[in-house]
């Protein structure tokens, strides 16, 4: 493992954390949408890097699945239910975008500062991989817990699991992390559908209110 | 012998920025007129405006003080000598010693210091817009370019930025997350110090859309001319400093002879015509930012130039 | 006669000057003859100090059969001290020369003359004092006299500042007599020699001797948030004397924490000593030139400015604790060097910007910049030493101001070496924190500046203003002169405070002459950065030549007046200038949100109506609002509950005594 071999993965790692933070920063639904792709985008080549290195296939199909499924369906879906269910395209933030950034820096140094001194890892990922990914991790719930919105809530997730498959893949030898990866994919595409279901049976009923109240006539 | 050609080649670059820099500024408006479909200005125009401007009278407001007409000057000079002292072509020139990278960050802030006096000298509303937007927006860019700063110097061991270029370019070819983030953050404090698109359209005639153009409103003639003529050098500047650090293959190092320095031009001038056709690209692309969007993205820039220190900080090969 | 004895003799003749200003009947020129006293003896006690700190000889020591029986009055002359004894004497001498000039229009002289050399007189005392007595009654003595100059005037305000500055400065006295009392420990030796010798300050003792200081020394330099009796008090005071409250009052403080902490206290600095004092002194600096910029009243907007840098000293001062604790004795001397030569750089441009004001004050009755403006043309020399003081603050080359902002950079970038995680991790926030510090700093001098001199002027009174007198311009133009010389001549400065330096760090910078140039400032032997800022000044003054000599033979040489670009609605007067409330509203917007829970509210007339429309922008001090309000209703409530034994019959007087009398001897019964 040469220092360039580390110094592609810090660095396909870190594009990985750029993305969470453009993720925090955003507030328009299709550009998140794109942010998101563009993030599981990085994180299929951190694992096929990380699957080269340490010369474990089966890392290559966890890589195509994010490939496939993160970067390329769940993000079409997703932007096709937002352009049919004429759901509000901008994003509330709770607090400000800036507060926002800062409490993700804190975050940032947070998990840097809990790893380091922790681990000694010799297998293919080093500690600031594994900080980064717990970094990204605390990102997706960051941006869960400040959004008011049930879309980009389910992306804050989706970035999560993003972090969580970083640092399986860097844990040499560790089983079914494919397995893992396809359930919790079947997951998210089973939470994406209920929630939109669930906010589709809301919206008509609330659809019928307003056309009865705007069939009354002249109420207030 | 030796220090006589040592200062014809300092004195080269001084000069070399300030005739490429009109060049760089009507590459950029070709290639965006080109990217619109249209023809566009020759390269060369901003030679001719800048020699008409000379030509032309000054009109100044009637309670404008000296401050007012000595502020072109201060302006050029400061951003005239930062420009020839970041590495070009060359890393060892004779005077590279003087060029701290903070002292350097804080002749740019005295330019814009004067910029704004002068202003709010016109004492017209327009002025104190100018001024007011501009420091909100330097209140944000200055801290993220010194965290740049601190970056690149913890890297080196030393703010001295020929030192930092020729380090930076002695190391083998290895991708660093944190040289990755700053070149992000660096790229965002580019546009905002250089009044671009997404931060400000230099093109616009609308008052209430200017940062930048609402500064030098009232100015006309020889002062307009030195005006614009800093800030095309000020876009060399960042040019060459995002080249020396980020991109270093192509400088000629400290002993190496005339031969060297010349092809160290060559690469000079193609990055440069690189990052102009880049510039050119992004500000067709992307469209301009609500004034209050800025600091969020300056905001987002001074936390990547954060994380990359504090990476630097804990773990000296990242 | 050593030199200790000399500046002695100095102190006391200072207050005999004082004295002989209450004896005096009310003379046209007593005011003149007194502040020219003042300032004679300042230079000498500055020439004394400047001599001792440069000649580097070892300490003199003076002891005065005066004081506390047994002890009697300690007085020492070492590097430190001599130092401090420049900035006092420095700050007193200009202040004197100033109010030579400014004096003579003050309406009610006899409530400020015998106060102000007093008052220079105590903080000399201060700084020499070598045993806690001598230094807390100084202390003290410094207090009452600035306290007596905040009361001397009678405006709307003064009452209040008075109030809050005197419980703020007992406050600290108290802080600091706790904390000299733990030092000296249980035996009770209040020597300064005694309590070196003590090691008293250890583990837990040494928090909480650190906390008293922090507090009380803390209190009167001005950090947060304990910086409110600040922005009270110095605007109240008559200019030269804010000019010495902000510029030297605050340094002396900076004195007494510097001689606490690293000497007296000095074996005893613990790595984490250094957290603490780090994040106080960047959410210090941060706060300062937050307020400072939401001001529109000139002296309170400088008075938040001083926070701000008291914050950038503290920064040098908490690196210096942690370098010195992890045995890096060079780079502590860089960090030291640093924030002993940015309180020199402050006490020059804050005094130089408080007199500006004072000059501004007089000749237009105005404090309030929304009713100034145009002041360059009718106060021309005010506007270039106010432009120099302006610019230095904010750190620009060549002036001084970056010097000091330059050696702290340096010393934030050696900060990887120390050893402790927690440190490595707070180090480059505050660094952030000193970054934004910095620029929000020029912008908020851009607005003072800009918004006081520039543009047209604004009411009837900044029109007609007139130049000041020849003894405020010359007082200002000596700090002009010398911010621009520390500034050209980094090296130099730098080079006569490594004694104070060495002896608090036990390291120093490198020799001048190291570097590759004459005059670079070069802070580390072995590292490859440098600073020269005569360099920058001759490329500087090239380049503008050869720009201007290009110009003028290429260009044209004509110049027209015309009327300035109105976007087509003529006739917009004065008031549609930019006033100090709309520079700072982006800002204001940014950061003033959450800091100041900032709100704007706009009220427009309906259509038809013809009153004018109103905007207010409501800031909240968090300060005030967090701790001294509610600490203020906490006490009146209390009181309130205490104020019923005032209305107890004899009977239930007489049941109090007997109750307590009874457990008096319940409880010593109990302890055999």
């Amino acid at each position: 493992m040469g220092a360039n071999a580390f110094g592609i993965s810090h660095f396909l790692a870190a594009i990985v954390l750029v993305c969470s933070f453009a993720l925090l920063y955003q507030d328009r639904m299709l550009a998140l949408i794109n942010v998101f792709a563009a993030q599981a985008f990085a994180l299929a080549l951190a694992v096929g890097w990380q699957a080269h290195i340490q010369q474990a296939p089966h890392l290559y199909v966890t890589s195509a699945i994010a490939l496939i499924m993160k970067a390329g369906i769940i993000p079409y879906t997703l932007r096709r239910i937002v352009h049919k269910m004429n759901i509000l395209r901008t994003i509330e933030h709770v607090v400000s975008v800036n507060l926002t950034l800062l409490a993700g820096v804190f975050l940032t140094i947070l998990s840097i500062m809990v790893v380091f001194p922790a681990a000694r890892m010799e297998t293919g990922l080093g500690r600031e991989d594994l900080a980064f990914a717990l970094a990204i991790i605390l990102l997706g719930m960051l941006m869960m817990i400040t959004r008011r919105n049930a879309v980009s809530q389910v992306i804050g997730f989706m970035a999560l699991e993003n972090g969580l498959i970083l640092a399986a893949t860097g844990a040499r030898g560790m089983p079914l992390v494919v397995e893992v990866s396809v359930a919790f994919s079947v997951l998210i595409a089973f939470f994406v559908f209920g929630v939109f279901i669930f906010r589709i049976r809301e919206r008509f009923d609330s659809i019928d209110v307003d056309e009865l109240s705007a069939h009354r006539g002249d109420a207030e | 012998m030796a220090l006589i050609t040592d200062l014809i080649m300092q004195g080269v670059q001084m000069l070399l920025v300030l005739a490429m820099a009109p060049a760089l500024t009507g590459l950029v408006r070709k290639a965006k007129a080109r990217l619109l479909s249209r023809r566009g200005p020759s390269i060369f125009q901003p030679y001719r405006d800048l020699a008409k401007l000379m030509r032309k009278d000054v009109l100044l407001a009637h309670n404008a003080s000296w401050l007012f007409r000595v502020a072109p000057y201060v302006i050029f000079a400061a951003i005239w000598i930062a420009a020839a002292l970041t590495p070009t072509f060359a890393t060892g020139l004779i005077f590279n010693w003087t060029a701290d990278l903070v002292a350097i960050v804080a002749l740019l802030a005295m330019a814009r210091f004067a910029q704004a006096l002068a202003a709010m000298d016109t004492g017209t509303p327009f002025g104190g817009l100018g001024a007011s937007r501009e420091m909100m927006i330097s209140a944000l860019a200055e801290p993220a370019m010194l965290m740049i700063v601190f970056t690149t110097a913890l890297l080196a061991g030393t703010t001295q930025l020929s030192q930092i270029a020729a380090y930076l370019a002695s190391q083998p070819l290895i991708l660093r997350a944190s040289l990755g983030l700053t070149l992000i953050a660096l790229a965002l404090v580019a546009l905002a110090e250089n009044a671009r698109i997404p931060v400000d359209n230099p093109a616009t005639h609308l008052e209430l859309t200017m940062v930048h153009e609402a500064m030098v409103l009232e100015y006309s003639g020889r002062h307009l001319a030195l005006i614009e003529a800093a800030s095309a050098v000020k876009l060399v500047f960042y040019f060459s400093l995002i080249a020396c650090l980020f991109f270093p293959f192509g400088i000629a190092a400290e002993q190496q002879g005339l031969p060297a320095q010349v092809l160290g031009m060559g690469w000079w001038v193609l990055k440069l015509a690189l990052f102009a056709l880049l510039l050119a690209l992004g500000e067709t692309v992307i469209s301009k930012m609500r004034l209050f969007r800025v600091p969020e993205m300056l905001g987002g820039a001074l936390v990547l130039g954060l994380i990359s220190m504090v990476l630097l900080f804990v773990s000296g090969n990242m | 006669m050593t030199s200790i004895t000399l500046a002695s003799t100095g102190v006391v003749l200072l207050l005999g000057v004082a004295a002989l200003s209450l004896a005096g009947r009310q003379r046209a020129f007593l005011s003149a003859l007194i502040y020219g006293a003042s300032f004679v003896i300042s230079l000498f006690m500055l020439l004394l100090a400047a001599r001792a700190l440069l000649g580097g000889a070892a300490a003199q020591t003076l002891v005065l059969p005066m004081g506390l029986s047994g002890i009697g009055m300690h007085l020492r002359l070492d590097a430190l001290s001599a130092f401090f004894l420049v900035v006092v004497s420095l700050g007193g001498a200009i202040s004197s020369l100033y109010a030579v000039g400014y004096g003579a229009h003050e309406p009610r002289p006899r409530r400020v003359l015998p106060f102000f050399p007093a008052f220079i007189a105590a903080m000399s005392l201060v700084v020499l004092a070598d045993d806690a007595y001598t230094f807390l009654v100084s202390w003290e003595l410094m207090s009452l006299t600035s306290w007596a100059l905040v009361i001397s005037s009678r405006e709307k305000e003064t009452p209040r500042a008075g109030l809050v500055y005197f419980v703020m400065a007992s406050f600290s006295a108290i802080m600091l007599l706790f904390a000299f009392g733990i030092l000296a420990g249980a035996v009770g030796g209040y020597a300064f020699d005694t309590i070196r010798a003590g090691h008293h300050a250890a583990g837990w003792t040494g928090a909480i001797v650190l906390a008293l200081v922090l507090l009380g020394a803390g209190s009167k330099a001005g950090l947060f948030p304990l910086h409110v009796w600040l922005p009270l008090a110095h605007p109240a005071a008559p200019s030269h004397v804010s000019a010495l409250m902000s510029g030297v009052m605050t340094k002396v403080a900076i004195y007494g924490a510097i001689r606490i902490l690293f000497d007296l206290a000095g074996g005893a600095i613990a790595w984490w000593w250094a957290a603490p004092v780090l994040v106080i002194a960047g959410v210090t600096a941060l706060m300062g030139v937050l307020y400072a910029l939401m001001q529109h009243d000139l002296k309170r907007l400088l008075a938040y400015h001083t926070v701000e840098n008291i914050g950038i000293i503290f920064i040098g001062l908490g690196l210096a604790l942690a370098f010195r604790a992890n045995g890096m004795a060079a780079a502590a001397a860089v960090a030291m060097t640093a924030a002993l030569l940015h309180v020199f750089n402050h006490s020059l441009f804050k005094s130089l910007l408080f007199l500006g004001a004072g000059a501004v004050l007089h000749a237009t009755g105005e404090r309030d910049i929304d009713h100034l403006g145009g002041l360059i043309h009718r106060m021309p020399v005010t506007t270039i030493f106010f432009l120099a003081g302006s610019a230095a603050i904010s750190a620009l080359p060549p002036l001084n101001g970056f010097v000091s902002e330059w050696l702290t950079f340096q010393s934030i970038l050696v900060s990887p070496h120390l050893e402790q995680a927690s440190l490595k991790f707070l180090i480059p926030v505050v660094g952030v924190m000193l970054a934004l510090a910095a620029a929000l700093a020029a912008a908020c001098f851009v607005k003072a500046f800009g918004v006081t001199f520039l543009g047209r002027a604004r009411s009837g009174a900044a029109s007609q203003a007139r130049e000041t007198d020849r003894y405020s311009l010359a007082a200002m133009g000596v700090l002009a002169i010398a911010c621009l010389l520390i500034g050209i001549m980094p090296d130099v400065a730098t080079h006569a405070l490594q004694p104070a330096a060495r002896q608090l760090t036990g390291g120093m910078l490198p020799m001048p002459g190291h570097g590759p140039a004459p005059l670079s400032l070069v802070p580390f032997a072995n590292g490859r950065s440098d600073y020269n800022g005569m360099i920058i000044f001759i490329f500087l003054l090239l380049s503008g030549g050869m720009t201007a000599w290009a110009v003028h033979r290429f260009g044209s040489h004509a110049l027209a007046r015309g009327d300035a670009w109105d976007c087509g609605t003529p006739g917009v007067g004065a008031r549609a200038q930019y006033t100090a409330a709309s520079f700072s509203q982006p800002i204001r917007r940014v950061f003033g949100a959450y800091v100041f829970a900032a709100r704007e509210t706009v009220d427009m007339p309906l259509p038809g109506e013809t009153r004018a429309a109103r905007f207010s922008a409501h800031l909240t001090d968090p300060a005030w609002r967090g701790i001294f309000s509610p600490l203020g209703w906490l006490v009146e409530k209390a009181t309130r509950r205490i104020n019923i034994l005032q209305r107890l019959t004899i009977r239930r007087f007489l049941m109090l005594v007997f109750i307590w009398v009874v457990l008096l001897l319940i409880v010593v019964a109990a302890w055999h």
